[in-house]
């Protein structure tokens, strides 16, 4: 197929057939990370800009990463060393970073569509690498990568999401992503935490977490954030952790073969035990390594790579 | 001077509607004489009188609307303190633009309108540069900051006509009590930017489906009501006058409608923006809908139109709230709250009366004459009155263009409509200060 899109903003702009296309492409590039020598040439002489105004580690040094396996430039601008410093607009930043002539803008925004408004307004190809509470579609493209690897396929399972829906972008991107691909969406949070008309995404809202468990498939974990105390959005950890937290004994009620996901940073002992993020279910580090490749997938579609060279 | 608006239909609702000339001298209406066959009392007088006069200036009206100059109770002029945005003079170019008469100019000014001196300073540069008519609303509190009240004699004798703290609610329900009661011995109307801030901290669109999906943070409809509930109540306590500004929500109309027939001294206004646009148009992460109150859903919006189809919404106001680009090209969290209107206004407004949710004489209620009680002003076409008169075309058919607005600020979201209707001309004190007629 041919992937003419410029921009990778959100699960929502993404077709089924795309996301295959982008899943299948990280699959043929996972082996590279596996050789001696990781490296290929083929973004040789590409550029691409990371622009992180939210912090990041994992999502960051996978795009860097990434974009070196695949020879690209990379360089690095975070909020705290950039203009935004001195007051510069993003508008502003983001077209002198255009002016040098970049080939890929991957943006981290804390607020809701900025990478839409760049992608709008930019000729350079903008990758969003999570924007507010809107969308992480990269993350999103990992974890359906890692499902299928483990699975098989994605159709027909039983997904459930539990925690801070309201303020995830990974739970939106996750949703959207695993209905597109046939999947069943359960999500289960405290009811602070279930944004008003989440069920337009096509998700179940589950009445505890017991219930979103039961015969999961797959179980995807969200970090709490205890900043959200002082909002009313929970009352303390040791709640939230019996409630609401993954532990051995309410994982027996998921399917024997179930699958632990995190998109991290995890909290231990609050939204997930270590036994349990540590134990034989958990494929949370799978879906780091998997990270690297649907980012060099992403970067090697955008960039025109797909067009010019071979994979190897 | 004498001016002669001929041949118009003249439309002053509950006073005059049929086809009659108007003779104005040195900005006093002199004469109405009607044509056709007057339903009101005031054409008395035959075409022979007409003929005793001879006018310096004839303005041919045959096929428009003339009715009492419009007024604008809620608009944002931003001088003194963000000129780059709006200045007096552009702004009352912009209001002059979209029919209006008289605008009041909201104290969320830099200083804050909260004292004679600024209040003065308004006046001052309406007088020199103003096109229409300015009326000050000061401030309820002293800086907008909700802990002292403003000196509502001294601000009532340098002009100010309402008072205000818009942009902000007065939390403290005590200075709320107060200042009503204390703004009733002045006659002062007390407007409310009713909002429960706890509620809508962090909020930037409506609170539902299209914010879940958009991720971003909504903004209930009960931040807005049940600051609504509490103000009635308020106004029930001590009997002044409540003025709701920009209603936005069913349970706000519902309050109001509930309050009024307890006999409630309340009145409301809506924007244009509210019974026309619904959350929807945020989507894209369009900042040009972004403001405060937050565009509401269908269902509000539908409530907000009942409300003004059975009298609850006393006056259509516009919120006319320019910005510039540095406000609006931002991410959607960090843009400015508010959209221009002035010039949109009584083209919405006319898309009412189209889709038969009010009478065009219930529109010139709500643009006009409610707010001219509601700030006790006479701006009625009768002899002996001052001229402040705006001639509608409601044929011409048009594109709204941002680029052509008299405003400074280019942030409506109305840009590229198709609009049926509007201001082709605006009289203030028989001057005519902006003229669009194409005969």
């Amino acid at each position: 197929m041919q992937f003419e899109r410029k921009d990778i903003l959100d699960m929502e702009s993404l077709s089924a057939e795309e996301i295959t296309f982008i899943l299948d492409t990280a699959d043929q590039l996972k082996e590279i990370s596996r050789r001696p020598v990781k490296k290929v040439p083929t973004l040789r002489g590409k550029t691409v800009v990371l622009f992180f105004y939210e912090p990041s580690t994992r999502t960051r040094s996978s795009f860097e990463i990434a974009s070196k396996r695949l020879s690209a430039d990379s360089i690095s601008i975070s909020s705290s060393s950039s203009s935004m410093v001195k007051g510069e607009t993003l508008l502003d930043t983001a077209r002198n970073l255009e002016a040098m002539n970049p080939d890929v803008i991957v943006i981290r925004h804390y607020s809701a569509g900025a990478p839409h408004m760049l992608a709008r307004l930019l000729k350079t190809s903008i990758i969003n690498a999570g924007d507010g509470m809107h969308a992480h579609p990269t993350q999103a493209l990992l974890d359906l990568m890692t499902v299928r690897e483990k699975k098989g396929s994605i159709k027909g399972l039983r997904i459930a999401i539990m925690g801070d829906i309201s303020h995830s972008r990974v739970a939106r991107s996750d949703s959207i992503g695993f209905i597109k691909m046939g999947a069943d969406v359960v999500i289960a949070g405290p009811p602070t935490m279930i944004p008003k008309g989440i069920e337009s995404l096509g998700v179940t809202v589950a009445g505890n977490a017991d219930e979103a468990v039961k015969g999961a498939d797959v179980i995807i974990m969200l970090r709490i954030q205890k900043e959200r105390q002082k909002s009313f959005l929970y009352p303390s950890d040791r709640e939230y952790s019996k409630v609401f937290g993954l532990n051995p004994e309410r994982l027996k009620k998921a399917d024997k073969k179930v699958l632990i996901m995190h998109p991290g940073p995890i909290n231990r002992g609050v939204e997930i035990s270590s036994e349990v993020a540590d134990g034989p279910y958990s494929i949370i580090l799978d879906q780091v390594t998997n990270g690297v490749s649907v980012r060099m997938a992403l970067l090697f579609i955008v960039a025109g790579g797909v067009r010019n060279v071979d994979v190897d | 001077m004498l001016t002669l608006i001929k041949g118009g239909r003249i439309l002053d609702p509950g006073k005059i509607d049929g086809i009659a000339d108007i003779i104005i001298k040195d900005g006093i209406i002199i004469e109405i004489i009607t044509k056709g066959l007057p339903s009101g009392k005031s054409g008395k007088k035959s075409a022979e009188s007409l003929k005793k006069f001879k006018p310096d200036n004839i303005i041919n009206a045959s096929g428009k609307i003339v009715v009492p100059g419009l007024i604008d109770m809620h608009v944002h002029l931003r001088e003194p303190g963000q000129e780059y945005k709006e200045t007096i003079e552009t702004g009352t170019l912009s209001a002059a633009a979209g029919g209006f008469t008289s605008v009041c100019a909201m104290p969320n000014t830099i200083p804050v309108n909260d004292n004679r001196q600024v209040t003065e300073y308004i006046l001052n540069r309406a007088k020199e540069v103003g096109k229409v008519n300015v009326y000050p609303v000061a401030a309820i509190s002293m800086g907008l900051k909700g802990e002292s009240l403003c000196e509502y004699g001294d601000l009532k004798e340098a002009g100010a006509v309402a008072l205000s703290d818009d942009g902000k609610p007065v939390t403290n329900s005590l200075l709320m009590r107060r200042a009503m009661e204390y703004a009733k011995g002045f006659r002062l109307p007390v407007i409310s930017h009713c909002e429960v801030s706890e509620l809508s901290a962090g909020g930037a669109m409506n609170e539902g489906t299209v914010a879940t999906k958009m991720g971003l943070a909504g903004i209930p409809n009960e931040a807005e009501s049940i600051m609504v509930e509490r103000d009635i109540a308020l106004c029930g306590l001590t009997g002044a006058h409540l003025h709701i500004a920009h209603v936005s929500t069913s349970q706000s109309v519902n309050a109001i409608r509930e309050a009024k027939r307890k006999g409630i001294p309340v009145t409301a206004e809506t924007a244009p923006h509210y019974f026309t646009l619904t959350e929807d148009a945020v989507c894209g992460y369009n900042t040009k809908a972004k403001m405060h109150p937050p565009l509401r859903s269908a269902f509000d919006r539908d409530a907000v139109r009942e409300g003004l189809a059975d009298g609850t919404i006393d006056v259509i106001a516009t919120d006319h709230a320019p910005h510039s680009s540095l406000e609006k090209d931002v991410e959607f969290d960090l843009a400015a709250n508010g959209i221009v209107g002035l010039e949109t206004s009584v083209s919405l407004g006319l898309r009412l009366v189209e889709e038969g949710i009010i009478s065009l004489s219930g529109l010139i209620e709500k643009m006009s004459c409610n707010p001219a009680r509601i700030l006790c002003l006479d701006r009625s076409i009768k002899t002996g009155n001052v001229a402040d008169i705006t001639i509608i075309d409601p044929g011409v058919v048009y594109t709204v263009d941002s680029s052509s607005f008299c405003s400074l600020g280019r942030n409506t979201p109305f840009e590229g409509w198709e609009m049926k209707g509007k201001a082709v001309l605006t009289m203030v004190a028989g001057k005519v200060v902006f003229d669009n007629m194409v005969n």
